[in-house]
């Protein structure tokens, strides 16, 4: 199966591939992993005090197609908000990256790293307000 | 009206359960193999010989599901209706998956480093774990028959499955 030229180009060229503090408080991991293909994913995120998005950093062991799926909303994640962060659709992924329908659950696991991210962000928040 | 196949077990004529007597399931596959040999069906007619041809294929599958734990969790799963690998979910106990993502980084740690004995290391932690996970299948399936369980753990399998093939690659690719 031919990758397209985009998921080659994230591929062979990932952005923001690393860690981020797990123990800042303005930082959020979100985990997952696909056990059709036994792809693990770790997307983790730094959002300000205004919440939005500074940074953005993944790590995943999996195939090209959820390589270049991170390494995308990495670059997509940075400046938004994490509202919109959660409104980004596996979709939207997967027709950047002209996924074939048998990668499509790769865009899934990336929609759902993001997801997991701002839960856990959001999770941290709310735990401070209560401190 | 067409009777329904038989399942995987009924093909082997061993009872439908989790921990299966290998031995018995090998030497009734050999036996359907040879009862099913072309050889045997030179002078038979061209139904008899389609027949023996479909047996055979239909055992070979059966032994090669049946034969692998994973395999057999997935399958016994199926037959209940549920997909142990569907797309739609992608949560995993976050301990499990930091376990995963550690693993993950210690072999491509040990790949750089060409160290073979630490990758050795790895693949034997890994199989006590999936022995660890076949040991908690047999419980949920044959004695609790608890399915949701023994789907969470079969999800499992399947990751430490995959790592396990990986590392076998990277050890195989650095002997030569």
């Amino acid at each position: 199966m031919a990758y397209s030229d985009k998921v080659l180009d994230h591929y062979e060229n990932p952005r923001n591939v690393g860690s981020l503090d797990k123990n800042d408080p303005q930082v959020g991991t979100g985990m997952v992993g696909a056990p059709a293909c036994g792809d693990v994913m770790k997307l983790m995120i730094k959002v300000n005090d205004s919440g939005i998005i500074e940074d953005a950093k993944f790590k995943t062991y999996g195939c090209g197609s959820a390589i270049a799926s991170s390494s995308l909303v990495t670059e997509w994640l940075k400046g938004r908000t994490i509202e919109e962060a959660y409104a980004i659709k596996n979709s939207e992924i997967a027709e950047e990256l002209a996924l074939p329908p048998v990668k499509i659950h790769c865009s899934v696991l990336a929609e759902d790293a993001i997801k997991a991210a701002v839960a856990d962000i959001k999770a941290k928040q709310a735990a401070k307000e209560a401190a | 009206m067409q009777s329904t196949p038989p399942n995987h077990f009924e093909l082997f004529s061993i009872a439908e359960q989790f921990n299966l007597d290998l031995s018995t399931l090998e030497s009734n596959y050999r036996k359907i193999q040879s009862a099913a040999h072309p050889d045997r069906f030179i002078t038979a007619t061209a139904a008899e010989r389609l027949s023996a041809m479909h047996l055979a294929t239909s055992a070979n599958e059966a032994y090669s599901v049946l034969k692998s734990p994973v395999k057999r969790a997935k399958y016994m799963l199926e037959q209940h209706g549920i997909n142990a690998i569907a797309d739609t979910n992608t949560a995993m106990p976050m301990d499990f998956l930091m376990q995963q993502m550690e693993w993950r980084e210690r072999i491509e740690d040990a790949k750089m480093a060409r160290d073979i004995p630490e990758l050795d290391n790895i693949a034997d932690e890994l199989a006590t774990e999936a022995k660890a996970l076949i040991g908690d299948l047999c419980e949920l399936f044959d004695i609790k028959q608890d399915l949701a369980a023994a789907t969470e753990i079969t999800r499992k399998l399947i990751f430490i499955d995959k790592v396990c093939a990986d590392i076998d690659q990277v050890i195989e690719q650095l002997d030569h």
